[in-house]
């Protein structure tokens, strides 16, 4: 009988433990894959890499014979572009979705609704790109008479739509949290539904909405595989959302697996790896402290 | 002691049980190496352009004769040549042939004179849209277009009339470390010269044509192996007034289309025992198949060579 006890004890206190490091090893992983990011990157980093050059010039020319150029301006506005726009398209749609579903439809519609809108999100991103290519580009091309539908436009579509689900869920719990008895007392002061939710929802789940439209840019700016194939992968500054534009995240993927490893063109790689995830980082962060903002009080 | 204490005792010990297995299974396995028979290594370097195909010869060399190893590097022709020329590598990959210079270094260094093997030939074809009017195109044309600094944008400047919307040229290009790109950049834009910035730049041979095919404004480069019903083949003079040449495996024998040329295998005088017996695999059916497979042209079977 004792034997058992401390047997039932030895072996609760090894899965805590063994739960407890998948727990932390979370911190781990992200903490290890940025140092080795930054290392592959850093002897370049400290020897030569002209950060003015980086950040300023448009010219991005890492295999020239005899003007070699790293500049990824065009590439910052590519991916800087091509967020922008789905925010534009998403968020509208993505907050008036989660309202709709949160405040007006009927328990029958809000459970289909939300299946949707969690099959939308578990669609691969490739799969994504492949609709860009093969769908949105003639269709781009017709409607638009532009000459190539690989634009700013089609992958901020793309982008868009795989933006919306993200901002629906979370946009959607933030609604949910505003407690009842504030639409209580609302609808005790004899608003309307549009008012309610004009008046006093949005003002009350606002830093969870935010939260939900951060979210949403920061899966607009890691993307790589749907916008490499959507954008048209062109290194332009972009001057109308018709243009083919190239990302940061495209860049990498389609030049590291030919960059000689150790080569300064696989250092400016990993450089804008870590420019991504510096960028990825505070925009997560900045939800996240939002987030915990609504908590908090 | 009751029976359902026992049975969630019993449960908590497997679920221990299956963690830990997965943990020893997650572990790396010791090294038991077995001792393997020595094989002989042949040291394979040189041309980026050929070092796809080299290294798929080398895979498919392992299965024909498994005590062989072809190590195979990249570096560039001018590297692997002057590894040749040191006598530090059994075979050389070149996509241009080896300068009298050159090999009177090696015969001084080494006493052996380089033996020139053709093992394939990479042709690149300038593809447009199938309702694309133009037949053909210039050298210098294709530098207009496509170098920095070239004048070219319009198809109208090429005094091809274009449909409603398609007058803009839609450059096709392919990422900045594609051999492909560096021999289009060497061929048509001139030594040292860049491309224009803003072509589309495409991640494959296939997907250049696939572009092509699905826009009326668009040019690209690509091997000739990949065309398609939906994309034309542009006719390709070497300069004004001459007339163009069309991209086929005959005319790029012949030396007459001018983005062609053979790629070669050097060795330090006749060839021995297993970089023989290589040589001859990767010029037999067999090697010459995964020439084209690579998306290369092979040599012609008579043997003739241009």
């Amino acid at each position: 009988m004792r034997s058992r006890r401390r047997w039932e004890r030895a072996t609760e206190a090894g899965i805590e433990l063994l739960i407890r490091l998948c727990g932390v090893s979370a911190i781990v992983f992200v903490f290890g894959i940025f140092f080795f990011v930054f290392r592959e990157g850093s002897g370049f980093l400290f020897h030569g890499f002209n950060t003015w050059e980086f950040f300023t010039s448009p010219e991005w020319y890492p295999t020239s014979e005899n003007h070699v150029r790293y500049g990824v301006l065009a590439l910052i506005a590519g991916s800087a572009s091509v967020t922008a726009l789905a925010m534009v398209l998403a968020v509208p749609f993505g907050i008036g979705a989660a309202i709709f579903v949160s405040e007006f439809c009927g328990p029958g519609l809000r459970e289909t609704l939300k299946i949707t809108i969690e099959l939308l999100a578990a669609i691969p991103s490739v799969v994504w790109g492949f609709i860009g290519l093969t769908v949105m580009n003639p269709l781009i091309m017709k409607i638009t008479g532009a000459p190539i539908g690989l634009s700013v436009l089609n992958g901020g579509l793309i982008l868009a739509l795989m933006s919306v689900p993200i901002i629906v869920s979370i946009g959607e719990d933030a609604l949910k949290a505003v407690p009842d008895s504030y639409r209580e007392a609302a609808l005790a002061l004899g608003v309307t539904r549009w008012q309610l939710v004009y008046r006093v929802l949005l003002p009350a789940a606002k830093n969870g909405l935010l939260a939900a439209v951060l979210l949403g840019v920061g899966r607009a700016v890691g993307e790589t595989m749907a916008v490499l194939m959507a954008t048209g992968h062109s290194v332009t500054i972009p001057t109308s959302v018709l243009d083919s534009v190239r990302t940061l995240t495209a860049t990498i993927a389609a030049e590291l697996g030919e960059a000689a490893v150790g080569s300064e063109h696989y250092q400016v790689l990993f450089i804008i790896g870590v420019l991504l995830f510096s960028i990825t980082f505070v925009v997560n962060l900045t939800a996240d402290l939002i987030v915990r903002g609504t908590r908090a009080r | 002691m009751n029976k359902s204490t026992f049975r969630s005792d019993l449960r908590s010990t497997t679920v221990a049980a299956l963690l830990l297995a997965a943990a020893v299974a997650a572990l790396p396995v010791g090294c038991s190496r077995s001792t393997e028979p020595e094989k002989t290594v042949i040291q394979n370097t040189g041309s980026d352009t050929m070092v796809n195909l080299a290294q798929a010869w080398a895979e498919e060399y392992a299965k024909v004769d498994p005590s062989v190893s072809v190590e195979v590097s990249g570096g560039g022709s001018g590297t692997g040549i002057a590894a040749l020329e040191n006598g530090t590598v059994d075979i050389t990959n070149s996509s241009r042939t080896v300068e009298p210079r050159e090999v009177e270094l090696a015969k001084k260094n080494t006493g052996k004179e380089p033996r020139e093997f053709v093992v394939g030939y990479d042709a690149l074809a300038v593809y447009v849209h199938k309702t694309n009017p133009m037949e053909e195109i210039t050298l210098e044309q294709l530098a207009g277009v496509y170098a920095e600094g070239g004048l070219i944008t319009q198809w109208s400047q090429l005094e091809v009339k274009m449909p409603e919307g398609a007058e803009e040229i839609i450059r096709v290009s392919r990422q900045s470390n594609s051999g492909t790109y560096a021999y289009f950049r060497e061929a048509i834009l001139g030594k040292g010269r860049d491309f224009k910035l803003g072509s589309r730049d495409m991640h494959g041979s296939k997907d250049v044509v696939e572009l092509v095919s699905k826009t009326p404004g668009a040019i690209g480069y690509s091997g000739m192996g990949y065309a398609t019903s939906e994309v034309k083949m542009l006719r390709i003079a070497r300069r004004a007034g001459e007339a163009g040449v069309a991209p086929t495996a005959e005319n790029t024998l012949n030396q007459t289309y001018p983005i062609a040329r053979p790629l070669f295998m050097y060795t330090l005088g006749e060839p021995t025992g297993a970089v023989r017996a290589y040589l001859d695999w990767v010029r037999s059916d067999a090697g010459q198949k995964i020439v084209v497979t690579s998306g290369y042209v092979p040599v012609p079977k008579t043997g003739a060579r241009p």
